[in-house]
């Protein structure tokens, strides 16, 4: 289907170019070990306050993460007007926002496999048992964050102050995604782990809404 | 202008009445005391900005479909008017709260979400003050509109989930269900005097919203001759 | 020559406008572009000229009014090649790379041969490994025509193509125009003032404040369209 394929290309682009210069990446994972050794000062890191206070912290430091590595998403394509060409390119223009999308959650979850061992072992924490729970709380995590954070990408990038704005709209819409994920995350963790599928549910559901949303809406977000 | 007075008149007077019903018809709650009265006042407030709110959506979807600039204005006069009700709203819980519970806040389900609501919309005005085109301005913040007032519900759900993970004191012990009849009748006058108010709120900021356009236009006219 | 189009197709404006806060960039615009023609467009700085370009590309949509696109199959998303201010093109991937990548879009067949064709067609099969970066303003210019020709599209549009290029690139440009005026494709380009490129077009229009106001079509004279004040 022309959508897909379309989709694959662009994605294609979206990695090669972050490979080559991996600076988005470098510097998002770099942010994220700040802040979460920074935040860590805010408590005290004992095993047991690090189960209840960790992984909320976990997760505010990906959401500020994205929400500076989100930014180039949509400016790096008004250099050029490369988003002209784009659109003059492909049939439906749910193909960009498709490839961003999946770049963008491929290169959070980047981001977060990285730090989840280092948080192991700045935490004494261990996940190993459980790990393919936190995987699947991290891929729909990310995916929502992306979903809706490419979204705001493409309106920040239109507006005045968008340094700040993108962080400032994409906080409160992603708060479901902050609830849930560190509830699951947090049973992840305690004592007697298990997988809360009611939050992989929820989790699920918001990524499934705006994604759908996207969709019906999407080209609108790309007119000129 | 005469029908703009009785429109002002029959709202005012309508919550006057209501505020009076909830004064001194409505009897005095249990265990509560005086200070549940605020309950009439910040439930049906918060019904009223949720409606509006609605408006807000409905107006934005229109816009996105049709472009015409009244969608926008009446988009941003429902966002306006909606915020300040939820602020009604948010204002109100904490005086409720302090003398029952001791407390100026809790992290109660109904309250937080309303909270996330609030800031939501403030979002939707604060990036219309960021976009300078009116076009542009009116339909990114249709589309932001549409993102935030569908993830209402989401919200909702989730932070009602979260709360009973950690349960707390529930401010608003749901009102509408065990409420003695005649607090129920003076609960859903107070519901439509604020829909009343709010209606009219909207009217007078509409046309403000109206007047400012059809300035610019007579501006551009002039300048152009 | 991978340039020739399936089949030109001709653009109709009806009545469109587009506002930007007050100002109109177009107002009740309605002109009437045949298949195969060749039209250039004066106009001021700000006279609509570029706004003009990026409706016929659906870049823009127009407040009202609408674009219809006639005699070709595809009349609906019609395949459009289109050279605007900026190049379009990836500054960090290389000219073959931004072509390979736009011909893979595009659904071009066999896009490694045709890519190969055009960029020689371009000159630039020897700089095809560089980082379209390290281009010169006329190299760039040529990167962007080569992605505009990558799907032989039936209608071409030029947005001051000649602008910064030295005397050889603006030489090599105007012969480029020429060629693909000559085998059939309608184009549209707009221009600041009379020059070889100009002469190439069939017609000439001249825009002021978002309309029409000249047309050798309807007698005005050629000369006259370029050499207005300002233009």
């Amino acid at each position: 289907m022309a959508l897909l394929s379309n989709a694959a290309v662009l994605l294609g682009k979206e990695v090669r170019t972050e490979f080559r210069s991996r600076e988005l990446l470098s510097t998002t994972v770099v942010f994220v070990l700040i802040v979460v050794v920074v935040f860590s000062f805010t408590f005290d890191p004992t095993t047991t306050e690090s189960r209840r206070f960790g992984p909320g912290l976990l997760w505010m430091a990906f959401l500020f993460a994205a929400s500076l590595m989100l930014q180039p998403c949509f400016l790096r394509e008004q250099v050029n007007d490369t988003l002209g060409a784009l659109r003059l390119a492909v049939e439906d223009p749910f193909a960009v926002f498709l490839a961003k999308i999946a770049a963008n959650t491929v290169f959070l979850l980047f981001t977060e496999l990285v730090m989840l061992p280092v948080f192991a072992a700045l935490f004494n924490v261990s996940f190993g048992s459980q790990l393919p729970g936190v995987l699947l709380t991290f891929l729909l995590g990310s995916l929502g964050i992306s979903i809706v954070g490419t979204a705001l990408a493409a309106i920040s990038a239109q507006a005045r102050m968008r340094e700040l704005l993108l962080p400032l709209l994409l906080l409160p819409l992603l708060t479901p995604i902050l609830v849930v994920s560190t509830e699951v995350t947090i049973r992840l963790m305690q004592p007697e782990p298990y997988l809360e599928w009611k939050g992989i549910g929820l989790m699920a559901a918001f990524d499934a809404v705006f994604l759908t949303v996207l969709w019906l809406f999407g080209e609108y977000l790309l007119e000129e | 202008m005469i029908r703009r007075i009785l429109f002002a008149a029959v709202a005012v007077g309508l919550v006057a009445c209501a505020a009076y019903a909830a004064f001194y018809v409505a009897p005095e709650e249990r265990t509560m005391g005086a200070i549940q009265r605020i309950f009439y006042l910040h439930a049906s407030s918060a019904w009223a900005g949720e409606t509006t709110f609605f408006f807000c959506f409905v107006a934005n979807l229109l816009y996105i479909w049709r472009r015409k600039p009244q969608y926008d204005w009446l988009g941003v006069t429902c966002a306006e008017v909606g915020v300040a009700f939820i602020t009604v709203v948010l204002l109100t819980g904490p005086i409720w709260a302090k003398p029952v519970w001791g407390i100026w806040w809790t992290w109660d389900a109904r309250l937080t979400s309303t909270f996330v609501l609030w800031i939501l919309y403030i979002c939707y005005l604060l990036l219309r003050t960021l976009l300078d085109e009116p076009e542009r301005r009116a339909l990114l913040s249709a589309l932001f509109g549409v993102f935030a007032f569908i993830d209402v519900p989401i919200v909702f759900g989730a932070i009602r989930w979260w709360r009973t993970q950690h349960p707390a004191p529930v401010i608003m012990g749901g009102e509408g269900s065990g409420l003695d009849p005649v607090m129920r009748k003076v609960f859903f006058f107070n519901v439509l005097a604020m829909h009343i108010l709010a209606l009219f709120l909207i009217a007078e900021r509409y046309l403000l919203e109206k007047s400012k356009h059809d300035a610019e236009l007579l501006r551009r006219e002039a300048e152009a001759r | 020559m991978p340039a020739a189009p399936e089949r030109p197709i001709g653009v109709q404006f009806d009545q469109v406008e587009k506002r930007y806060g007050a100002v109109y960039a177009l107002r009740n615009l309605t002109l009437g572009i045949a298949a195969g023609e060749c039209v250039a467009i004066a106009g001021r700085n700000g006279s609509g000229k570029t706004t003009l370009l990026r409706v016929a590309a659906q870049l823009v949509r127009p407040g009202t009014g609408t674009v219809a696109y006639s005699g070709a199959s595809e009349v609906r998303r019609p395949k459009i090649g289109f050279v605007g201010h900026a190049t379009m093109v990836y500054d960090e991937l290389t000219a073959e790379e931004n072509l390979r990548f736009f011909a893979r879009l595009l659904g071009v067949r066999n896009p490694g041969k045709h890519v190969g064709e055009l960029l020689r067609e371009v000159a630039l099969e020897d700089r095809k490994d560089s980082l379209v970066r390290t281009f010169s303003r006329g190299m760039r210019q040529r990167v962007a025509i080569a992605r505009a020709l990558l799907a032989s599209p039936s209608l071409l549009l030029f947005d001051e193509p000649g602008t910064g290029l030295d005397k050889e690139s603006s030489a090599w440009l105007t012969e480029q125009l020429r060629r693909l005026r000559d085998s059939g494709c309608t184009i549209l380009m707009s221009l600041h003032g009379e020059s070889e490129t100009a002469r190439l077009a069939t017609r000439a229009i001249r825009l002021e404040t978002g309309s029409v106001v000249a047309d050798t079509r309807r007698g005005a004279m050629f000369q006259s369209i370029f050499s207005a004040p300002g233009c």
